[in-house]
């Protein structure tokens, strides 16, 4: 909530005189170590180009390759920086020791997986060009330089103020790369693992050396201070995705993460601001996938009616919230882990319902495990969904349509999650999840509020499950399981909201890319999804229990360590921090 | 002192309390005028905070019932607030990861109406009464010293501005009976003195105070009449004088006067009044001091 872009800090005293030779001269060599690793790149490490990516030529790195040359990049920057180096400084505001450890290894770390996935792929040590083994050795070496280096992490350093242009190309530039990495990752080549794992590696040891760095506390006082800025940044990008991909298929995985990420953020209505464990949710997303697409007009559904599609969005919508207060009223009344266990039950009803209602077993209306298919192409205003449209020049097809429109839900969502969450019905939410006695003697109706909250999740799993199913263009049961190796599950958006962080916007939307994007290109992985899941979630309880993104009050709490430690203004060096407009 | 002959603001009648066997409150008569303080003392576990509970309509009485202005109240807590009674808790209940503004302004619940779609849709109104809560809430942390803490966690105050806070967070609800329930525990005695303070210029402001507290001393400087709760029953009722030198009173909580020394003299003179007819509990009570807390009741 404080939106104090300028950092109070104090610069410690050991930075204040030169630090020891010592020093110095390991971060030079680590500096030097960057370079090596970099150089080693450009050399061959294998003889064959049978290992994904093409790592055979000399003088144009590849594949893995290019992790090892952009982290040995960095790794060689940030220890020139280090060495406080006029015009990098900027890059290290809260210290760079840690920062440096962590790119170093992880640029070790994704050099030996590859070196190490060469020499098993192929069979052997054999295959390692001279390339390879030089690539190990180098990559090696500054890891031992940067944990001999003293740890110098501070305080943020006060950022040099900057004009604002500046700092809304910063904000722009940050998106930009943001997309590019994100594109990396998604169009790795999902036949082999090998290329999306040294992703992983690379992405997470850099983002937490950011962290370190200070780097992501200096971007997120920029997006904190440009707020529509940021906003209409994330819109951009997000709307120029589909335009980058080369292939059709991954615009497709950008719609379904699309809707996945946007359920997840539904369900953190309920779960992370009002504290409700719904273990059913997807029950609600495949209510309204079932309700549109009964009134799609398809040849297949059980009633004749074609509505137009916003009307059959609303359809949804509407349906899933009748269900979402039926199911809601009797259960909210009480306190404790009733909800869990109803909605829970409510998910596996619905299944069976839907499986059942064949006509056989039951009335029909669902056509039991065969679903409804054929559900029409979406048309509005005679633009036809399924048709490919070309925009000034660029052409977008299905997918990308679809992903369009689902991107309009996932902004729609995003407004109602932060808009609800940032008033009064929203502070009751957070208050109930809180302690509810409390909050009911502060004259909080608990079991309205938490009705409108319930309610409120289930109408956007409607909503989202009237488009997922035109999207589709079939619905069948086997869908909307409690857990399953396909999302969406219940298992998935609950895991994917308490990995993101709960009562957060970007938690859950990036939970529910990882957890997504991950077991879709680790295909290996698949049959151990659930473990996977598993293993990751006890061990985030362990060691991140807010998850990947704090939510602001986390933020609050480190705003008021700085408030706390600085007595008003000092540290106004701004002379000392060479940030210039040109580095910006 | 208790001179005031205005309607009551609080009038509980025959309030009673039974958890299976045991009778937590007894047939408890309490009435609350307009601008009175009225302290409600009484060693632990005689049954005061579960007596507030029933008061608040977190516990349903067995039997009687309580009365806002003259209005019988529905035992539902947060009618009870919307009634105009609002109250603190003996063991801190703050909303420890919302800020100390936010704390304040759920407290302003019951005195907004916007609902969902007056959010979403941010309409001129919803934009007028988030700025009145906002400033009906600065307000108040002002008037309890917490203004320049407005965005701290409230789990990262201390402990007695947490305190503090939750009468903040209570005064929201514009109440005309304010129930503070071991407001002064764990404080410092500078503490002490200024939420002494508080409470006057609360009383001043139009609310009526009704307050459970084990600091004598706060009870008597304060209080226009105090209510002595002895295992569920109410012993005495009366003005500070009266309830000092009432026999029963120190024998069966105070063990002493308030003023005595503290520490191995005043256990030795409670184990004198003890041979008097006291039970169990209350030696339990006085060993542990008056100021020892418990985690019991709400
Ligand atoms: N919910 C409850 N269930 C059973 N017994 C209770 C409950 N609440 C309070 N009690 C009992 O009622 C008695 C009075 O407790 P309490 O009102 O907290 O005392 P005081 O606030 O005066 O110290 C105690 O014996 C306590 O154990
Ligand atoms: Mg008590």
């Amino acid at each position: 909530m404080t939106t104090d872009k300028t950092q109070p800090t104090s610069v410690p005293t050991a930075e204040a005189g030169a630090p020891a030779p010592r020093t110095t001269l390991l971060r030079a060599l680590t500096a030097a170590g960057g370079a090596a690793a970099v150089v080693s790149t450009f050399l061959a490490w294998t003889w064959t180009a049978e290992f994904p990516g093409d790592l055979t030529v000399y003088g144009y790195p590849g594949g893995l390759q290019l992790l090892t040359l952009v982290l040995g990049i960095a790794t060689g920057v940030f220890a020139l920086a280090a060495l406080d180096l006029k015009g990098l400084r900027w890059l290290t505001p809260s210290g760079s020791t840690q920062a440096l450890r962590l790119l170093a290894l992880g640029t070790f770390a994704v050099t030996w997986f590859t070196v190490i996935a060469i020499a098993v792929d192929l069979d052997g040590l054999v295959n390692l060009e001279p390339g390879g083994w030089i690539a190990a050795v180098v990559t090696a070496a500054p890891v031992a330089t940067t944990f001999l280096l003293p740890d110098d992490s501070r305080p943020l350093r006060r950022p040099k103020e900057l004009p604002s242009w500046a700092e809304i190309l910063i904000i722009a530039a940050v998106f930009a790369i943001g997309l590019y990495v994100v594109n990396y990752g998604i169009q790795t080549d999902a036949d082999h693992p090998e290329p999306f794992l040294g992703y992983l590696i690379a992405v997470g040891f850099a983002a937490v050396a950011l962290v370190k760095a200070g780097l992501i506390s200096r971007i997120s006082e920029l997006t904190t201070s440009y707020r529509s800025v940021t906003l209409v940044a994330a819109l951009i990008t997000a709307i120029v995705f589909p335009f980058f991909q080369d292939k059709s298929s991954f615009t497709e995985l950008g719609v379904n993460i699309a809707i996945f990420a946007t359920v997840a953020l539904g369900l953190n209505i309920v779960v992370g601001l009002a504290g409700l464990l719904d273990l059913g949710y997807v029950a609600f997303l495949g209510v309204g996938a079932y309700t549109a697409a009964l009134v799609s007009g398809s040849t297949a559904s059980t009633i004749d009616v074609k509505f137009p599609f916003w009307a059959a969005v609303i359809t949804g919508g509407v349906v899933s919230l009748i269900f979402g207060v039926v199911i809601g009223a009797p259960t909210l009344r009480l306190r404790g882990d009733y909800l869990a266990i109803v909605t829970l039950g409510f998910g596996e009803i619905f299944r069976l319902a839907m499986l059942n209602l064949d006509g056989t077993s039951g009335p029909s209306v669902t056509n039991g495990p065969d679903g409804i298919p054929n559900i029409p192409p979406l048309e509005i205003f005679g633009f036809n969904f399924n048709d490919d449209h070309s925009v000034g020049g660029v052409t977008l097809d299905s997918n990308g349509n679809y992903y369009l429109l689902m991107l309009l839900v996932t902004v729609v969502v995003v407004l109602i999650f932060s808009r609800a969450g940032n008033s009064r019905i929203g502070r009751a939410w957070v208050a109930i999840r809180e302690d509810e006695t409390a909050a009911t003697a502060m004259g909080i109706n608990g079991f309205r509020v938490k009705l409108i909250a319930f309610a409120l999740g289930a109408t956007l799993a409607g909503v989202a499950g009237a488009v997922w199913a035109h999207f589709q263009s079939t619905v069948v049961p086997e869908q909307y399981v409690f857990a399953g190796p396909v999302p969406p599950n219940s298992t998935f958006l609950v895991a994917a909201v308490i990995l993101g962080g709960m009562g957060t916007i970007g938690g859950p939307l990036l939970g529910a890319t990882l957890l997504y994007l991950i077991p879709k290109k680790l295909e290996f992985l698949q049959d151990y999804q659930l473990l996977a899941f598993g293993i990751a979630l006890i061990l985030l309880m362990r060691f991140r229990p807010e998850g990947i993104v704090p939510n602001r009050r986390q933020q609050l709490e480190y705003h008021e360590t700085g408030q706390l430690d600085v007595p008003g203004a000092t540290g106004l060096k701004d002379g000392a921090v060479g940030v210039t407009k040109a580095e910006a | 002192m208790t001179t005031t002959t205005t309607s009551p603001v609080l009038t509980a009648t025959g309030v009673t309390m039974r958890f299976g066997g045991l009778t937590a409150v007894q047939a408890v008569d309490l009435d609350v005028h307009p601008g009175e303080i009225v302290g409600l003392i009484g060693p632990n576990g005689a049954g005061k905070t579960t007596f507030f509970n029933c008061l608040t309509g977190l516990y349903v009485p067995t039997e009687g019932s309580v009365a806002y202005r003259g209005t019988v109240l529905p035992p539902k807590p947060h009618l009870v607030t919307q009634a105009g009674i609002a109250r603190t808790f003996q063991n801190i209940r703050l909303f420890a990861n919302m800020t100390v503004l936010e704390n304040v302004l759920v407290g302003r619940h019951t005195r907004t109406k916007e609902g969902l779609w007056s959010a979403l849709l941010r309409g001129p109104g919803f934009k007028r009464a988030e700025t009145a809560s906002k400033a009906r809430a600065m307000e108040l942390l002002e008037f309890t010293g917490l203004a320049d803490k407005a965005d701290h966690l409230s789990r990262n105050l201390p402990y007695g501005e947490q305190r503090k806070l939750e009468i903040a967070r209570a005064l929201a609800s514009d109440p005309g009976l304010l129930l503070l329930d071991e407001p002064t525990a764990g404080m410092n005695p500078q503490e002490t003195r200024a939420t002494e303070e508080l409470v006057f210029a609360i009383r001043d402001l139009g609310t009526a105070v009704l307050v459970i507290e084990h600091d004598m001393r706060f009870i008597f400087n304060l209080c226009d009449r105090v209510a002595v709760l002895v295992q569920g029953q109410k012993l005495v009722e009366g003005t500070s004088e009266t309830v000092q030198s009432d026999e029963r009173v120190i024998a069966a909580y105070l063990g002493t006067p308030f003023e005595g020394a503290p520490g191995a003299e005043e256990a030795a003179e409670v184990e004198a009044a003890e041979s008097g007819a006291t039970g169990g509990a209350t030696q339990d009570e006085a060993q542990r001091g008056p100021t020892a807390r418990t985690e019991d009741g709400q």
